[in-house]
């Protein structure tokens, strides 16, 4: 197979573009919380100051390889997310590696970065983050399982693993879309993604009220910049696969922005309106929840 | 001298039955003293540090007197200092401001030069009221610092007793403003003086049971 | 509850000093460091007196005693009532009075301060010999009357030069009087 040199541009450019997104969008979603409670909040550009001044940190001190490479395993879990998903369908540009990529990968990629990241936290010695590690932990796996659960009935649905496929299938009218023909399994897995999105009530784990910061407490400098850049990055591949599996897929930037802004959306409404759960509580409501809307989505498909 | 039994020097057996000589101090800790960290490339970089640094002020939430009440406030919607992209970081590692909110006990400077010495050069520290100032209401306590800028070297004062979260956030513009002029070296300050700094802090500290540097 | 009742009820079984009413429901009275324990125990069991709400200590410098002030509280009947007992300040070293984490377990904590703070040892009280409130203090328990806390700050502390005084006082003397010295002469 002939090995095409301009897909490497083109996927620095998508990279270029999300990263971007992510920043001015995180920012814009912190400010519609701060607006809920009745503040201005941070402005728009505030991600960019933070990561400059991250970057620019005279000093920073490590605690041996697995450290280092925790972020570094964060920050390829979220650019590999991005890439080997259609981002924009149909677009030659824009579609990156998805021929490589598939659904089971997808999901791979979705759990890599947590676990990169606990291994690096862990490395850091620090007790809180041995304490967030596992609160953690066990939150995600809790949290991805009605979300693996939908992932199948989808996959059951249209008989393929390719996201790119899928995505075509739902082409045509938005009547074609996921959502409305195999509405359990689009239920299931948004209230998943409500525990993966670490915001209330799911946001325990990275809370600083709660132990201070959970795994990230000794990470610092470059090290936090890194992750913040993840930050940006790994929200949107992640609603880019919901993008694509579920709403429709995107044709163009344009109804990309609009659909990710309010699937991120959906996070924050909820977020803003409910207090935290524990670890244990938070498990308990997913095991009960959204699990049985999985496993009734596989059997009816 | 009486320190935690865990901290001194003793022989200890490990799980494999072999003993050995641990001396706590001196094997968990790094001992090099800190170094100045020059300012980065040429002017132009540097300025856009600074001005990063100056509009992203992370401040360590640790309360370390009574002045820690004014800070809460401005955290609330009245006074909203998130605008000014203040936000408060619960780990030092993390944070690059300590703000020294009021009077400081002997007790609360040993673990406030703990904590200031785990954060990451720039750094920079505000005292808060007048018991930072000249010792403030407790002038004559047999248990306070009197004057802060001999035990941590101060960027800025915000005077008051204590001042009310507006003058905290003007005090915080004229911090800013001090940044993005290049004036915020208090790290650098700190590592070119460490000793005079050190004998300060170890003659009203008594109980001494920390490595010289806490990186 | 009466508090003039309660004395004369204890006064038939204990030796104590005068009663101080000083409000219907709170009241003081001194008794020797002996009877102390016993009574406590009949104020706790018999008299409904479960709350131990401080123990304190006041320095009689002049007289060379230290003043305990046990107050106890009837929850039931919204009553106070202070027992306070005499025990010697000897010249140098600590000064020594019976322990009662026995009867209330918080009185550990209050007994932890006083020797801390006074220097009255209380033997037998759990943790009574680690460091509480201050850490490497080497003078002199700081709440004596004989600590000088102005002297000893400004001995150990850097003072930062060009301090002044507001006192209100002066500021009027100077005020009204002009031509008057400081020392009242005109």
């Amino acid at each position: 197979m002939a090995f095409d040199w301009m897909k490497i541009p083109y996927s620095l450019l998508t990279l270029f573009i999300v990263v971007n997104y992510g920043f001015l969008l995180g920012a814009f979603i912190q400010k519609i919380g701060a607006r809920a409670g009745r503040r201005h909040g941070i402005p728009v550009w505030q991600n960019y100051l933070d990561i400059i001044k991250n970057y620019g940190q005279r000093s920073s001190i490590t605690h041996g390889v697995m450290f280092y490479l925790g972020p570094v395993f964060r920050l390829s879990g979220g650019v590999g997310l991005l890439l080997f998903v259609p981002t924009i369908y149909g677009s030659y540009m824009f579609s990156n590696l998805s021929f490589a990529g598939d659904l089971i990968l997808a999901l791979y990629f979705v759990f890599f970065g947590t676990l990169g990241m606990a291994l690096g936290a862990g490395e850091s010695g620090h007790p809180h983050a041995a304490i967030g590690i596992t609160r953690g932990l066990s939150q995600v796996t809790a949290a991805e399982l009605p979300f693996a659960l939908a992932v199948f009935s989808v996959a059951l649905q249209y008989q393929t693993l390719s996201v790119t496929d899928i995505v075509g299938a739902q082409q045509g009218s938005f009547l074609n879309w996921t959502l409305f023909t195999n509405p359990l399994a689009v239920t299931a897995a948004m209230l998943g993604f409500l525990g993966s999105m670490m915001r209330p009530p799911f946001d325990v784990v990275l809370a600083p009220q709660e132990i201070p910061i959970g795994p990230p407490t000794e990470y610092h400098s470059s090290y936090l910049a890194l992750m913040q850049t993840n930050r940006a990055i790994f929200p949107i591949a992640k609603i880019v696969i919901y993008m694509n599996l579920f709403f429709g897929g995107a044709d163009n930037w344009a109804s990309f922005f609009l659909k990710v802004f309010l699937i991120y959306l959906w996070s924050a409404f909820v977020g803003v309106c409910f207090p935290r759960f524990r670890v244990e509580q938070s498990i308990r409501w997913f095991l009960i929840w959204p699990v049985p809307i999985g496993l009734l989505s596989i059997l009816v498909v | 001298m009486s320190m935690k039994p865990e901290l001194m020097k003793r022989m200890v057996k490990g799980p494999d039955g072999v003993e050995f000589e641990v001396e706590p101090l001196r094997d968990y800790y790094c001992e090099a003293p800190p170094t100045v960290m020059p300012a980065a490339y040429s002017k132009i970089v540097e300025d856009l540090f600074n001005w990063a640094r100056a509009e992203s002020l992370w401040i360590l939430g640790f309360g370390t007197g009574c002045g820690a009440i004014e800070m809460r406030p401005l955290m609330t919607p009245r006074f909203d200092a998130y605008r000014y992209g203040i936000q408060w970081r619960p780990t030092p590692r993390q944070a690059n401001l300590l703000v020294i909110s009021g009077y400081l006990s002997v007790k609360t400077l040993k673990r406030a030069i703990r904590a200031y010495e785990q954060m990451q050069s720039p750094k920079y520290v505000v005292g808060l009221g007048s018991c930072t100032i000249n010792g403030g209401m407790y002038w004559d306590s047999y248990n306070t610092i009197k004057r802060l800028d001999d035990y941590l070297p101060v960027d800025l004062y915000i005077t008051g007793c204590m001042p009310r979260p507006e003058a905290l956030l003007a005090g915080f513009t004229d911090l800013k403003k001090l940044i993005k002029a290049g004036k915020g070296e208090g790290a650098n300050q700190y590592a070119e003086n460490f000793a005079w700094y050190k004998a300060n802090q170890k003659q009203v500290i008594h109980d001494w049971d920390m490595p010289d540097y806490n990186w | 509850m009466n508090l003039s009742d309660l004395y004369n009820r204890l006064k038939a079984l204990f030796p104590l000093g005068e009663l101080t009413e000083q409000r219907p429901d709170l009241a003081f009275v001194t008794l020797p460091a002996e009877f102390l324990r016993p009574t406590l125990l009949h104020l706790r069991d018999r008299e409904g007196f479960t709350h131990l709400v401080l123990l304190t200590a006041v320095d009689w410098l002049e007289e060379g005693r230290f003043q305990l002030t046990y107050l106890l509280s009837n929850r039931t009947q919204a009553c106070d009532i202070g027992l306070r007992v005499m025990i010697d300040r000897p010249a140098s070293g600590l000064a020594t009075m019976d322990s009662i984490h026995d009867i209330w377990p918080t009185a550990a904590t209050y007994q932890r301060e006083l020797r801390e703070m006074f220097g009255i040892d209380f033997p037998g009280s759990p943790r009574i010999d680690e460091e509480f409130i201050l850490e490497g203090w080497n003078d002199i328990p700081p709440y004596r009357r004989d600590f000088d806390t102005l002297k000893y700050a400004e001995a150990s502390y850097n003072q930062r030069p060009g301090r002044e005084t507001r006192d209100p006082a002066t500021h009027m003397k100077q005020q009204l009087y002009p031509d008057t010295e400081p020392g009242g002469k005109p």
